[in-house]
């Protein structure tokens, strides 16, 4: 029984390769690279980001350090054609991780995913979240079987 | 429990104290020289300050519309973003029109610029149930698109019809200005140039064309441009009945 639980894990945890996170555009600090040692980031970056976005629109601060918009400046990086991914394509530095970890961003839906004054290489909707219209049921259309179920079902 | 009452009633007389000295600083205005420099970017907004906005509809000229195009380039709605593809003009965003009103009377025809009023005691903040809409502390009233439910309560309860709902997914925001489905947005009085120092895009425009139908300044401050303009030659509310106390006057009206 044990060995039956394990073996879809493993499969999985074999069939995932760990993400290759894209190099930021210069250093922010000297000392850590990022504004926050990275070990800090990756754990706390979404804390700092919520206490920042607080502090920026109801009080008006407005400092880099934990800026989203400096975030993005710095982290998302074009590729040899110059051209930016979007949030949701595996390149984009957010997507990186998130889309490996499975876990969903709302910041996107408002923000600017890329640095200003720049093309995306795709459109904006990619992915599969199904509060965004143009995103949704993309790859999760009801299947022929389902629909039949739903729609003739017992009437009688 | 005495320790308690009497540690409250220091804070108390403190904060008494310090509120008279900065009063009287208010007070006595001539006195010290006008602050030039832009607040530092990690100290808040205070309520020291209140901007607003004075529209000389006089000098607003009939058909002109670079008020309106300006807003679009800067904060990126209306022909700047084309992201709303299935809803029709009047469901698009509108950050600022241009009204024209006309007295059947006499036939006189005005034109004016038409936002949000960024009201002392705004209605929509009475309204919103979760606390999104909001006024800062130097009396821009704000969205705070994070908490905001798109409940559209503020939409109803704003007399100037100066919000905007957003039906469908966005695309291309600009960095200043994020935006989104499913969340109420307005003129923010370009909250993050006012926060640089700066002028917000249609007054700047305005100015640009020569115009000069639009001043924007510290309504709190007696020497700024627009309080010696309000002082000297007045500026109306709009629907001054209802005791919002707009930080957007009107003359000429």
């Amino acid at each position: 029984m044990a060995g039956l639980l394990a073996l879809p894990f493993t499969v999985l945890a074999g069939d995932a390769p760990a993400p290759e996170i894209p190099k930021a555009k210069e250093k922010a600090t000297e000392e850590y690279g990022c504004v926050a040692p990275v070990e800090y980031m990756r754990k706390n970056h979404m804390d700092e980001l919520m206490h920042k976005r607080d502090d920026t629109l109801r009080e008006g601060i407005r400092t880099d350090k934990f800026s989203l918009a400096e975030c993005i400046n710095c982290h998302v990086t074009p590729d040899e054609d110059g051209q930016f991914a979007s949030f949701g394509e595996d390149e984009h530095f957010c997507s990186t991780c998130h889309n490996y970890a499975s876990v969903s961003v709302d910041c996107f839906s408002c923000h600017r995913d890329t640095p200003e004054d720049t093309d995306y290489r795709h459109s904006f909707n990619v992915g599969n979240n199904p509060h965004h219209g143009k995103m949704a049921l993309k790859g999760n259309k009801l299947s022929v079987e389902t629909l039949k179920v739903l729609t003739e079902g017992d009437q009688e | 429990m005495t320790n308690k009452t009497y540690n409250a009633d220091l804070s108390r007389r403190h904060f008494f104290s310090k509120a008279a000295a900065a009063a009287g600083m208010a007070i006595a205005p001539g006195v010290f020289l006008r602050q030039v420099h832009a607040r530092p970017a990690e100290q808040a907004a205070t309520s020291e300050k209140r901007w607003g906005i004075l529209i000389d509809t006089d000098k607003c000229a009939k058909g002109c519309d670079s008020c309106v195009t300006a807003c679009m380039n800067e904060n990126g709605w209306g022909e700047i973003n084309n992201s709303e593809e299935h809803s029709n003009p009047h469901q698009k965003a509108q950050w600022i029109r241009k009204v024209t009103v006309k007295d059947k009377q006499t036939g006189h025809v005005q034109s004016l610029p038409l936002m949000c009023q960024h009201c002392e005691n705004p209605p929509c903040v009475d309204v919103c149930p979760t606390g999104a809409s909001m006024k800062r502390a130097d009396g821009i009233v704000l969205v705070d698109k994070h908490t905001c439910i798109g409940c559209r309560y503020c939409m109803m309860a704003c007399p100037y019809k100066a919000r905007s709902f957003i039906h469908e997914d966005l695309e291309d925001q600009k960095v200043v200005a994020p935006r989104g489905k499913g969340t109420v947005e307005s003129c923010t009085m370009c909250v993050h140039r006012v926060d640089e120092d700066g002028t917000p895009a249609c007054v700047e425009a305005c100015n640009a064309d020569n115009h000069n139908a639009m001043y924007f300044g510290d309504l709190k401050d007696p020497n700024s441009e627009i309080s010696r303009q309000l002082k000297q030659y007045g500026g109306e509310q709009l629907r001054a009945d209802l005791g919002l106390n707009t930080g957007v006057r009107y003359r000429g009206l």
